[in-house]
């Protein structure tokens, strides 16, 4: 048995690496947003801050603009709800962060003799976790168009609920697919029985079991997270959006909660979708490749191997989200409400049912 | 005239979206991976002959100006280096922001009678019509400068004077087209 400050230090370093690694993702996505936008349009994009001279391909434009946003003035509309309008950001914040707890990261690892998660939460509800927190999430959002007492940010408020909720029902019918071929709605074991093989070949990720749930709970996370093009509770020219009442660092707390959302979404389908911590062929020993192929490889490497595994798909389906975002129009309101109940909805639907049928003839 | 657009209906395959979304990702990928590669290059002084952007880098790299651009006023002087102006107010009439103030002065030759003791431009009224070069019948008020970054702290400084603007040349773009010396 672990004595408690050994699990309280362990479970401190699991934390720590995870909210640097975010905090870090979280920089580098803001900054690789502007360039690839950039790089797409033919420009150069934001490259004039300087730091001890280097300027470093415009890295630095993300401390510059923090900086800014904490000395520029907190301004709460006088007539507007204060305590609420304080809350909204926080809250928004709050449930962006903390659904990065229950995500496994990393395979079980073993140090000086203990075992334990790379996940900060090992809940066995960890999915429905995620769901709760994204549902309270929308009141953060809810809250600043309601505090604000302003007409525009209630519509771009009220626009991010029904939103955010109606996508949610159709992102909730897509995980049904997934628990019913893998049984849990643990995320560690869920990734854990993805490194199975099928037919002693194919790695059983969640894209090969349910590709269609794959493209739909991309299609549902990026509504989910309020991204082009499915950004209309914020649109500049029109209502500019729920946050239209607020400055400063206030502003940047819904911004970086908006940025630290795709980034769970992007966690979520490579736990999901795309193996998790899983590399093809590689178990706890070291490789083992189809034809009998074995190459052993010590443990340290082989959860370096895994955890940047993860990182890499992560990566990867946040640029994929990105140049989706660089590449569509917006939707108009009511297309996205149509493209969410009448087409994203009856399919996800279809899809339960299908892989329900395929389950039940294999008597699994 | 007003018309109306024939819209196409859109395919079932349109329709669907993927298909139409893959062959986006496609473009802004292509240009993404195309401007990496050469900005790549660049830094390593490969292909400089392709640009990696279209815009410019602009306190760095300027566009080029059109001879006929409209910039930062000038006037001309004679040979002898007097201002060509003979105050006869053209300008200053014909100006529709009213930004040109001359005060004429009496010179000994009987062939230009009239020279300005003043001729002050405010730019902070100018709405660079170049109607003022237009009415000039001495050729002697110019906007071909190359000029155009303009601002002060007040607005008492945004008042252009004669002496700053007989100093003034013009760009080497416009440079040929200065007329013949000393009529």
């Amino acid at each position: 048995m672990t004595p408690f400050w050994v699990a309280l230090l362990i479970k401190l370093g699991v934390t720590t690496v995870l909210l640097i690694a975010i905090s870090l993702l979280l920089f580098i996505v803001s900054w690789a947003e502007r360039k690839q936008s950039a790089l797409i349009q033919d420009r150069i994009g934001a490259n004039r801050a300087k730091l001890f001279g280097v300027r470093a391909w415009g890295l630095w434009h993300n401390l510059a603009d923090t900086l800014k946003l904490i000395l520029k003035e907190d301004y709460v509309p006088p007539t507007g709800d204060k305590l609420l309008h304080t809350l909204a950001p926080f809250l928004a914040m709050f449930c962006a962060m903390a659904s990065f707890a229950v995500i496994p990261y990393g395979p079980p690892v073993t140090l000086f003799g203990h075992t334990f998660d790379l996940q900060v939460a090992p809940l066995n509800v960890g999915l429905l976790y995620i769901f709760a927190m994204m549902s309270i999430g929308i009141y953060g959002f809810v809250l600043a168009g309601y505090a604000s007492n302003n007409n525009y940010a209630f519509l771009g408020g009220l626009r991010a609920a029904s939103q955010m909720i109606s996508y949610e029902v159709t992102m909730g019918a897509t995980i049904v697919g997934l628990l019913l071929c893998y049984n849990t709605l643990d995320l560690q074991q869920m990734v854990i029985r993805q490194g199975d093989l099928l037919w002693g070949w194919l790695p059983a990720w969640g894209l090969v079991l349910q590709p269609v749930g794959f493209f739909l709970f991309m299609a549902a996370g990026t509504a989910e997270t309020k991204r082009i093009p499915f950004d209309l509770p914020e649109g500049e020219s029109e209502i500019i959006g729920y946050y239209v009442e607020y400055s400063g660092m206030k502003y940047g707390m819904f911004f970086s909660a908006d940025l630290l959302e795709s980034i769970l979404v992007a966690c979520l389908a490579a736990t999901l979708f795309l193996g998790g911590w899983q590399l093809p062929y590689l178990t706890a020993g070291g490789f083992l490749l189809p034809g009998g192929l074995t190459w052993a490889l010590p443990h340290w490497l082989v959860v370096a191997l895994q955890v940047g595994a993860f990182a890499f798909k992560v990566v990867l389906v946040s640029w994929v989200m990105m140049t989706v975002r660089w590449t569509l129009p917006r939707f108009r309101y009511d297309q996205l409400m149509k493209l969410g109940w009448t087409f994203l909805l009856p399919i996800s639907l279809a899809n339960i049912l299908l892989t329900g049928a395929v389950i039940v003839a294999l008597g699994a | 005239m007003a018309f109306v657009v024939a819209r196409r209906e859109l395919t079932w395959w349109e329709n669907l979206y993927i298909g139409e979304i893959v062959r986006g990702v496609w473009i802004t990928s292509r240009h993404f991976l195309v401007n990496l590669t050469r900005h790549a290059a660049h830094s390593v002084g490969l292909m400089r002959d392709k640009p990696a952007l279209v815009t410019f880098q602009y306190p760095e790299q300027r566009r080029p100006l059109a001879p006929r651009k409209r910039t930062r006023h000038r006037l001309t002087k004679r040979a002898d280096g007097s201002p060509r102006c003979v105050a006869c107010m053209m300008c200053e009439t014909v100006c529709p922001a009213r930004c040109i103030y001359i005060v004429a002065k009496e010179v000994g030759n009987p062939n230009i009678e009239k020279a300005p003791q003043r001729f002050d431009i405010d730019l902070g009224k100018c709405v660079f019509c170049g109607y003022c070069v237009e009415a000039c019948p001495e050729d002697a008020i110019r906007m071909d400068t190359g000029i155009l970054e303009i601002s002060e702290l007040t607005r008492g400084e945004m008042i252009l004077d004669m002496q700053t603007m007989l100093a003034s040349s013009p760009t080497p773009a416009t440079d040929h087209l200065q007329s013949a010396p000393g009529h």
